[in-house]
């Protein structure tokens, strides 16, 4: 009977192992289950009304390009949306998914913030957004025009990143196939 | 000269808090007098010099001593002198000290009120707190030291940041703190009551006060946060789900539960080692708060992995004491028998229905909060999951919670019966549902989530008023021992009845808010309008406006009831700040409070051909929502005063 007090102890360890546990692990040594293979199959509503849907169709073949996964009530989308636009300035494509959210929110938070997208998928209920391997907003991969996913990145998208990842992929890959 | 004297004081008090702790636990072992009354002292000795340190820290602050390296970092000699202020807490170490000051303040005052505790349990509960003191202030000396001068000293500091300079930041992180800290007098509380091996009414009515307070400052602490993410960043929201308020939420949670819990002990003599352990809980959330998640250290691996020093001592600092104490939990708690015996369907039984939701909900906001965490340590990146998976989660348990609210103070103690509480409140209840019926009809809104949030914050509002009602006999005795009846009410009655309304008023402005908001995008030139529900938006004039270190537009928009322009309500000024080290654009959101709502405007850019988009809204009872906080904070320290003599035999026994 009195064993019953010893619960709140042994969850206790083994949150700590598990936390320990977790902050020993190198992140190097987890890859991305998805890079390197082709693109999901998928096909989602556009978020604008009369606009074309969005589907795994659209990436193959059609040069390299950016996939984000965005929310109008994601904090941190809100951090790297400045970043989406400068790229889209830049001529990079990019497309998106509203991942589970209304599109209602969706159209708002574009409109207050400006829309680097060229497809939005509205993912509502977040299913597509598994079959990319998604955990959490935002999430960017490149797609490369075979349709494969080249490189995926979790969490906002810094300069730094978009520097040292996005672009040598995007901007590389177009120069060599144009090599070729 | 002024900044070695705080720091020598701060490790006197290390010293201090290190003798209080022995002499506390030998002189309570052996039941030596002397060393009992030697305890309370220390303790108040502790608290002076730790308020020297922290003046010290000010003093270097207020005079710009950049010669001092935290100062250096986190001040600027164009800082107005309350935000000089404001800056001691608003950094790492900074806020340790506060913390430090916090803890010593409340064992200092534990010492001078905590009249009625036998000398050996106050000496260990002093010395418990006195032993997380020492933590504290060892951490401080060896890893985070807020006095390390640096040579040669810096020519200006480095903290001009204006977008923390605001008053509801500045005073949100001390009445916080002010919270968090004093859920540390109980968990000292619980565990020299574990040590004794004794939890009953006396226990429990001298923890409840302590309890009170802690939970009052949390709550006016996270209402001052939340309002200050809706005015400042301008989305129009006030709650985001982020880390930074989920460890402020949870010690909430844990504490809502344990005022609770504690008075079953109070009156009934029964879940003993559950308020033990609620009460251990809630300090270890508030220390998993302040360390993992609000200051910064634990944040990102990036900081763990540059610092390992800091983070291993964290690690093992909680380890010690949330492990040492549920270790003293595990092997003591067998000792904490229940007296009073109840059925299920009793104030107490809707006391335990209570106390397993919010855990439950607490449990699901962990999950939520933790998981990006550990994504973060594993994969070092952020990322959200965010307000679908909080809703979905909190909205279903705190519906019943709510429900049950207004059925549990009504019910009697060991036994009630379902029925017939439920037949007392019929009035209530159709009164909640004939006003939504009437309100979905106007409003022509059939959502459910909407309409049941109204619902039930109108069920809560109705179930306190008929409760205070039903308290003096309205109707069924003569007006004037009516009155006689409610002003024999106990504080702590009354404190519950606040407390509620309060709760009701928050849970009405969320619901009105979230549901019959009215939003305007607008692009509009100079003299043109927007329709915002009933109201009408009109962009009188644009301005450019130079500030210190930021260039700024402001607008200017008149508003007026739609079909009465002449009457203007208000004149809303937003801007649009560009600040240029380092190039960043804010908004600064206009607001307009009215009791029936808010008028907000948000000013964005330039578009083309002289437009600019705005974002123009009606919140109706928004601020309801902050109201409700304040009202809890009050019912929480009404309810703090209310003297146990008079309570065990009030009328509610």
């Amino acid at each position: 009977m009195r064993y019953r007090f010893f619960i709140p102890l042994a969850i206790f360890a083994i949150a700590a192992i598990a936390f320990y546990m977790g902050l020993s692990l190198n992140p190097n040594q987890i890859p991305s289950a998805k890079v390197g293979k082709p693109v999901p199959e998928f096909n989602t509503p556009a978020l604008y009304g009369g606009e074309a849907d969005f589907s795994s169709s659209n990436l193959r073949g059609s040069g390299y390009q950016l996939v984000n996964i965005f929310a109008s009530w994601c904090v941190p989308c809100r951090e790297e949306h400045p970043i989406l636009m400068a790229l889209k300035q830049r001529g990079v494509v990019i497309n998106g998914f509203n991942y589970k959210d209304t599109p209602e929110k969706g159209r708002q938070f574009l409109e207050s913030l400006g829309n680097p997208y060229d497809l939005i998928g509205q993912d509502q209920n977040g299913r597509v957004a598994i079959d990319w391997g998604t955990s959490g907003v935002p999430e960017t991969f490149v797609v490369n025009n075979k349709g494969e996913i080249i490189f995926q990145h979790i969490g906002p998208l810094t300069r730094a990143v978009v520097a040292a990842e996005i672009l040598p992929r995007i901007e590389g890959g177009i120069e060599s196939d144009a090599d070729e | 000269m002024i900044v070695e004297l705080g720091h020598l004081s701060l490790i006197l008090a290390l010293m201090v808090s290190v003798a209080t702790v022995l002499l506390s636990f030998e002189g309570a072992r052996r039941g030596h007098v002397a060393s009992l009354a030697w305890s309370p002292r220390l303790s108040i000795i502790q608290f002076v010099l730790v308020s020297a340190s922290f003046a010290a820290l000010t003093y270097a602050y207020v005079t710009s001593d950049f010669s001092v390296l935290n100062v250096a970092l986190h001040s600027h000699t164009e800082k107005p002198l309350i935000y000089k202020i404001s800056g001691v807490w608003g950094n790492h170490e900074g806020s340790l000290l506060f913390w430090a000051l916090v803890l010593t303040l409340y064992a200092a005052a534990v010492s001078v009120f905590g009249g009625k505790l036998t000398p050996s349990f106050k000496a260990r509960a002093l010395g418990f707190q006195s032993l997380v003191t020492s933590g504290f202030l060892l951490f401080m000396i060896t890893t985070s030291n807020p006095f390390l001068r640096i040579d040669p000293p810096a020519l200006q500091g480095n903290g001009l940041n204006p977008l923390l300079q605001d008053p509801a930041l500045a005073f949100h992180p001390p009445l916080l703190y002010l919270g968090y800290v004093g859920l540390a007098v109980v968990f000292s509380f619980s565990l020299a009551a574990l040590v004794e091996g004794r939890v009953d009414k006396r226990w429990a009515s001298n923890v409840r006060p302590w309890a009170l307070l802690a939970w009052g400052l949390l709550t006016g602490g996270i209402a001052l946060g939340s309002w200050w993410a809706y005015y400042e960043l301008g989305w129009g929201g006030w709650w985001f789900w982020d880390p930074v308020e989920n460890a402020s939420f949870m010690p909430w949670l844990a504490g809502t539960a344990l005022i609770h819990s504690v008075t079953v002990v109070e009156k009934r003599e029964a879940l003993k080692s559950w308020t033990v352990l609620l009460a251990i809980l809630a300090f270890s959330l508030s220390l998993i708060g302040t360390f993992i998640v609000r200051s910064g250290v634990l944040t990102s691996v990036h900081a763990f992995a540059v610092d390992p020093e800091r983070g291993v001592f964290i690690l093992g600092f909680l380890a010690v004491v949330i492990g040492g104490s549920l270790t003293l939990f595990a092997m003591r708690a067998n000792l904490l028998k229940p007296k009073g015996q109840f059925e299920i369907i009793s104030r107490e039984g809707s006391l335990v229905f209570n106390n397993l939701f919010l855990v439950t909900v607490l449990f699901t906001v962990f999950l939520g909060t933790l998981y990006p965490l550990f994504v973060d340590a594993i994969l070092g990146e952020k990322l959200s999951v965010g307000a679908p998976y909080f809703e979905a989660t909190f909205i279903p348990l705190f519906i019943p919670i709510l429900f049950a609210m207004v059925l549990g103070p009504i019910m009697a103690w060991k036994k009630a019966s379902l029925r017939a509480t439920l037949y007392r409140l019929k009035y209530v209840a159709i009164a909640s549902v004939v006003f939504v019926a009437l309100v979905a009809w106007m409003t022509s809104t059939y959502e459910v989530l909407a309409l049941l949030g109204l619902a039930l914050g109108l069920w809560v509002l109705f179930g306190v008023l008929w409760s205070v009602a039903d308290g003096m006999s309205l109707g069924r005795v003569s007006l004037a021992s009516s009155y006689n009846r409610l002003r024999g009410f106990t504080l702590g009655r009354w404190g519950m009845f606040v407390a509620h309304l309060g709760i009701a008023i928050t849970v009405l402005g969320i619901a009105v808010s979230a549901t019959w908001s009215d939003e305007t995008l607008a692009n509009l030139r100079v003299g043109e309008g927007a329709d915002v529900g009933a109201y009408h938006f009109r962009l009188d004039g644009l301005q450019p406006v130079a500030g210190p270190n930021y260039s700024a537009v402001r607008a200017f928009f008149s508003v007026s009831k739609i079909g009465d322009t002449s009457q203007e309500i208000t004149v809303l000024m937003p801007e649009e700040r560009t600040f240029w080290s380092p190039p960043t654009q804010t908004t600064e959101v206009a607001i307009y409070s009215m009791l029936k709502g808010d008028l907000y405007a948000v000013i964005g850019n330039e578009t083309q051909g002289g437009r600019w988009s705005a974002r123009l809204y009606f919140k109706p009872l928004i601020t309801w929502i902050w109201f409700g906080g304040i009202l809890m904070m009050l019912g929480a320290l009404l309810s703090m005063f209310d003297r146990s003599a008079r309570r065990s035999d009030g009328e509610d026994k």
